[in-house]
C-alpha cells in the first residue's frame, strides 16, 4: 500500500505525483543503468569488461573475416581457393558433401538412405512440441527445408517429394481429426490392421521370401500391436510404438537392401553422418529397454540377478569406451565359433549398445531409488505383481523423474558414437579424416573440422532442447 | 486343492530360486560356449594363452616414455610405460581442468554480464562437441599447420611453440641444491607451525590472523632467496633455437600438447557446470546469515559458501576426474603412447593375446577408477562438514 502526500494531508488541493509513479531519474533508466549495474560496477569488473570487450575486437572480425566475408564459397577444385583472401575455402566441403553425408554408399543409392531417415522423421512427428508456436514454425520451415534437403541431396525429384511429404506430414493430426469424427473405431481398427497385412500378403506373393520376413516384421506385427494395444485412441504413443517396430525394419530394409529389387550395400560401405546417425538411433533404442533391465537387476531381491547386474554396470562404467570397443571388434570373434563371421559394424553396434545401457542403468536406478516406498505398498495392495506394477506404476514415474539424466546420457552417447572411427569405421569424423588427408586437399583440415563441429553443435543442442521441452511436457501436473 | 505342480509354479521362494538358477546357467553357459570356442579359435590361429608374453622382448620403441624403454625390453615394460604415461597425462588433466573449471564456474555466476557470458559460451560450445573431435581439431588443425622451429612463436621469449611441440624452461638443480631443498623443508615446517598457531590463536580468541598468507610467503621467500644465493646451481634453463631445432629446456610433444589441451579444456567445462550447481545450491539465507552475524564477504566465502558448496561438488567432481582419466585413452587416435596404444594398441597387434591384454587393460582401469572414487570418497567425508 503507497501512501500518497495528498492522502496523508488530508487531501488538499496539492496534487502531489505518487512518488512510487514517479519515472527514476535519467541516471538510473536504461542501458546506462544497466551497463553500470553489470558491466563497470567496480574496478575489478571494469577492468574485465574492457578485457573482455578488446579480446572480442580481436578475435570476432577475425572470426567473420575467415569464415564469412575473406572465405571462398564458389569452385569445384582447390585451385579456387588458392587465389582466396586467406579465408576459409567451403568449396572443399561442398566437394565432399556426399562422402561426408554418406560415406562410400553408391551415389546412385542414396536415395535410399535419405528415403528412410525421411520416414523415421516422419513417424517421429507426432513426438515433435505440440505447441501452437512450434506447429505454426514446423509448417512454414518444414516444408521449404526439406525440400532444400531433397536439391542438396538429388535434385528436382527428391525435393518435390520431400517437400510434398513434409506437408502432407503437417495436415496429419488434421487428418487424424477428421478421420475420428467419421470413421468407428472399430472400421480404423480394421483399417490399421489389415492395410498391413494385406501389404504382407500381396508382397510376400510378388516378391521372394526375404521381402515376406520384412513386410511381416516391419508392417504385420506393428500393426497388429497398435491395434491390439488399442493405441489407435492415442496417437502419439501409436507413432511411437510404430517407429519403435517398423522404423528399425523399414530402415534396415531400404539401406541394407538386397530386397525389393534393390541391390545389395554391404555396411562397410556405410558412411559419414548417415553412420554416425544410425549407430546412434541403434544406441538410444537398444540402451534404454537394456538399462532399465540392468536397474531392475541392480536392485532386485534375488542375489545372483543383483550381483550379476552390478558386475556388469560397474566393470562398463569403470574402463574407457574404446576398451570396450576393442574388445567388441577383437574379442567377439575370438568368442564365437569360427566360420561365423559378425558384421564390423554390428560389432560397433554391440559395443556402443552395451557400453550406453550401463550408465541408462545407473540413471534408471535413480529414478527407481526416488519413488517412494508407499507406491510400491500400493501397487502391491491392489494385487499387481512385480512385472505389472514396476510396468504400470513404478516405471512410468521413475522415468519422468529422469528425463534430463536420460538426455544427457543420450547427448554423451551421440558424442561417444565417434570412437568408432577408431576401430576403423567411418563415422562423421572418420570421412573428415580421410577427406583431409587427401592430396589433392591438403590443408584445409580446420574447415573440415568446424563443419563437422557445426554439425556436431547443432545436433547435441537440438537434442537437448527437445529434453527440455520432454521435460516439461512430462512433468506430472500438480507436482 | 490344486495340483502339486500348479502350487509349485506359484510357490514364491521356489520361484526366486528357479530364476536365480535360470540366469546363472544362461550365463555360464554363454561364457562356456565362448571358452570353449575361444580356446578352439587360438588353437587354431596357433597363439599360446597365458602371460608369458609379458616377459618376451617388445621390438617396438616408445616415442614419449618416463622410464628408459628400448626394443629390446620386454612387453612388460612397455606396458608400464604406456600406464605411467596414462597416470602422467591424467593427473596433469586434472590438476589443469579443476582449476579452469572453478574459474570459469565461477565466472559463470559473476555479476559481470560480460563475464558470465563468455563463460556460458566457453561452457556451451565445449560440452556440444565430441572430445575426438576437439583433440584432432587441436592435433590437426592448429598444432600440425604450426611453423618450423626457426620461426617458432615465442611465448614471452622463454616457451616456444612450433610444429615439433612446445618447449618450455626447465628448473635444473646442479651440485648444492641439498642445502635448497634443506632451506624449503625447514621454511615448510615454519609455515605449518605457523598456521597452527594461528588456528589456535583465533579458537582462542575470535579474531584472525593472517598467519596462512605469511606462511606461504615465508615459503616463496625461503625457496626464491636460497635459488638465488645458489645461482649457478639452481636455475633455469631455458630454451635456445640452434639449428633446426631448440636446444635445452623440456620437449612437449604436439600429441601431448593436443592431448593435454582437449582434455583439460573438455573436462573443465563439465567441472565448471558442477561448481556452479554447487554453489547454487547453497541457500541465500546461508550467505545472509553470515553477514548478518557480521562476517565479511571474504569470511562468508570461507567458511560458509566454500564447505557446504564443497559438499555438493565433490561427488560429481570426482565422476569427472574418472572420465577425465578414462577419455585419456582417446591418445591413441593421435598416437600419443597412452596404455591403451602401447599395450591395446601395438603389443595386442604384435602378439595377437587379445583376451589378456584387453583384460589386463580394462582391469587396470577399473582398479584406478575404484581407487580414485575410493580416496575421494575418504577426502569427501573428511572435508564435509556434518550433514543435517
Amino acid at each position: 500500500m503507497t501512501i500518497t502526500p495528498s492522502a496523508t494531508t488530508g487531501g488538499t488541493a496539492t496534487a502531489l505525483v505518487d512518488p512510487a509513479e514517479m519515472p527514476p531519474p535519467a541516471a538510473a533508466r536504461g542501458p546506462w543503468r544497466w551497463a553500470r549495474e553489470n558491466l563497470f560496477y567496480s574496478l575489478w569488473s571494469t577492468a574485465v569488461t574492457v578485457a573482455g570487450v578488446a579480446l572480442f575486437a580481436t578475435v570476432a572480425p577475425r572470426l567473420a573475416g575467415w569464415a564469412v566475408f575473406d572465405a571462398v564459397w564458389a569452385g569445384e577444385t582447390r585451385n579456387a581457393c588458392a587465389a582466396g583472401g586467406g579465408g576459409a575455402c567451403w568449396p572443399f566441403i561442398k566437394v565432399r558433401l556426399g562422402t561426408l553425408l554418406f560415406g562410400f554408399y553408391p551415389e546412385g543409392e542414396r536415395w535410399r538412405v535419405a528415403l528412410a531417415f525421411l520416414l523415421v522423421a516422419l513417424l517421429l512427428l507426432p513426438g515433435l512440441p505440440q505447441g501452437a508456436r512450434a506447429r505454426r514454425l514446423l509448417r512454414l520451415a518444414g516444408a521449404p527445408s526439406a525440400a532444400l534437403g531433397g536439391w542438396l541431396l538429388g535434385g528436382a525429384v527428391p525435393a518435390a517429394a520431400a517437400g510434398l511429404l513434409i506437408a502432407a506430414a503437417t495436415a496429419v493430426p488434421w487428418a487424424n481429426r477428421q478421420a475420428a469424427a467419421r470413421f468407428r473405431p472399430a472400421a480404423r481398427w480394421l483399417a490399421a490392421a489389415g492395410l498391413p497385412l494385406l501389404a504382407a500378403v500381396v508382397g510376400g506373393a510378388v516378391f521372394g521370401a526375404r521381402e515376406v520376413l520384412l513386410l511381416g516384421l516391419g508392417a504385420v506385427a506393428p500393426a497388429v500391436g497398435v491395434a491390439a494395444s488399442g493405441l489407435l485412441r492415442a496417437p502419439r504413443a501409436a507413432a511411437l510404438w510404430l517407429t519403435a517396430t517398423a522404423g528399425p525394419v523399414l530402415g534396415y530394409a531400404l539401406m541394407v537392401g538386397d530386397a525389393f529389387g534393390l541391390p545389395l550395400v554391404e555396411t562397410h560401405k556405410w558412411g559419414g553422418l548417415f553412420l554416425t546417425l544410425v549407430i546412434a538411433a541403434v544406441g538410444i533404442a537398444a540402451s534404454l529397454p537394456l538399462g532399465i533391465l540392468l536397474a531392475l537387476g541392480r536392485r532386485s531381491r534375488l542375489p545372483v540377478i543383483r550381483m550379476l547386474s552390478t558386475a556388469f554396470i560397474e566393470t562398463i562404467r569403470g574402463v574407457p569406451m574404446i576398451t570396450v570397443l576393442f574388445m567388441a571388434s577383437v574379442m567377439l570373434p575370438i568368442f564365437l565359433p569360427s566360420g561365423i563371421t559378425v558384421d564390423k559394424l554390428l560389432r560397433a553396434l554391440i559395443g556402443v549398445s552395451l557400453f550406453a545401457a550401463a550408465y541408462m542403468a545407473e540413471v534408471v536406478r535413480g529414478g527407481l531409488q526416488a519413488i517412494p516406498d508407499g507406491q510400491y505398498e500400493a501397487a502391491k495392495a491392489l494385487g499387481l505383481g512385480y512385472w505389472r506394477s514396476t510396468r504400470l506404476v513404478i516405471l512410468p514415474q521413475a522415468l519422468t523423474l529422469v528425463v534430463p539424466a536420460i538426455v544427457n546420457t543420450y547427448l554423451g552417447l551421440l558424442k561417444d558414437t565417434t570412437l568408432v572411427a577408431v576401430i576403423g569405421l567411418l563415422d562423421l569424423i572418420g570421412t573428415i579424416s580421410t577427406a583431409t588427408a587427401d592430396p589433392a586437399w591438403l590443408g584445409f583440415a580446420t574447415e573440415g573440422y568446424v563443419f563437422v563441429g557445426v554439425v556436431f553443435w547443432l545436433l547435441c543442442y537440438g537434442m537437448a532442447r527437445y529434453g527440455r521441452y520432454l521435460e516439461r511436457a512430462l512433468a506430472a501436473p500438480g507436482r | 486343492m490344486r495340483p502339486a505342480v500348479v502350487r509349485w509354479f506359484y510357490d514364491r521362494r521356489l520361484r526366486d530360486i528357479a530364476a536365480q538358477v535360470l540366469t546363472l546357467a544362461v550365463v555360464l553357459g554363454v561364457a562356456a560356449i565362448f571358452i570353449t570356442n575361444a580356446a578352439e579359435n587360438l588353437r587354431r590361429a596357433g597363439i599360446a594363452s597365458g602371460f608369458g608374453f609379458l616377459d618376451r622382448p617388445a621390438g617396438f620403441s616408445i616415442a614419449f616414455k618416463l622410464i628408459d624403454f628400448t626394443p629390446q625390453d620386454t612387453y612388460g615394460r612397455a606396458f608400464l610405460v604406456g600406464l605411467l604415461n596414462t597416470l602422467f597425462v591424467a593427473s596433469i588433466g586434472i590438476a589443469l581442468s579443476t582449476l579452469l573449471g572453478f574459474l570459469i564456474g565461477i565466472s559463470r555466476l559473476s555479476r559481470n554480464w560480460l563475464l558470465s557470458r563468455g563463460a556460458a559460451l566457453f561452457i556451451g560450445t565445449v560440452r556440444n562437441l565430441p572430445l575426438l573431435l576437439q583433440l584432432l581439431f587441436w592435433y590437426i588443425a592448429v598444432l600440425t599447420p604450426l611453423p618450423k622451429p626457426r620461426d617458432a612463436i615465442s611465448l614471452f621469449g622463454i616457451a616456444f611453440l612450433s610444429n615439433r611441440g612446445l618447449v618450455i624452461p626447465r628448473l635444473q638443480f646442479g651440485d648444492g641444491s641439498g642445502t635448497f631443498f634443506a632451506v624449503v623443508a625447514a621454511a615448510t615446517v615454519a609455515a605449518i607451525g605457523l598456521a597452527t598457531y594461528g588456528r589456535r590463536y583465533r579458537l582462542r580468541t575470535g579474531s584472525s590472523l593472517p598467519t596462512g598468507a605469511l606462511g606461504l610467503g615465508v615459503v616463496a621467500l625461503a625457496a626464491a632467496g636460497s635459488a638465488a644465493l645458489l645461482r649457478p646451481a639452481i636455475g633455469w634453463d631455458v630454451p635456445l633455437l640452434q639449428g633446426f631445432n631448440f636446444a635445452g629446456g623440456v620437449r612437449v610433444p604436439p600429441e601431448l600438447v593436443a592431448l593435454i589441451l582437449a582434455l583439460t579444456l573438455y573436462a573443465s567445462a563439465f567441472i565448471a557446470e558442477t561448481v556452479r550447481a554447487g554453489i547454487l545450491a547453497v541457500p541465500r539465507g546461508q550467505i545472509e546469515a553470515a553477514h548478518a552475524i557480521g562476517l565479511s564477504n571474504r569470511a562468508t566465502l570461507r567458511f560458509v559458501v566454500i564447505p557446504q558448496a564443497l559438499r555438493v561438488i565433490i561427488p560429481p567432481l570426482t565422476s569427472q576426474h574418472l572420465n577425465l582419466l578414462k577419455n585419456s585413452s582417446l591418445a591413441v587416435v593421435i598416437g600419443f603412447p597412452d596404455l591403451v596404444a602401447v599395450f591395446s594398441g601395438t603389443t595386442l597387434n604384435q602378439t595377437g593375446q587379445a583376451i589378456e591384454v584387453i583384460a589386463i587393460t580394462m582391469a587396470v582401469y577399473l582398479a584406478i577408477s575404484l581407487a580414485m572414487s575410493l580416496g575421494m570418497s575418504a577426502w569427501n567425508r573428511a572435508v564435509t562438514p556434518p550433514a543435517r
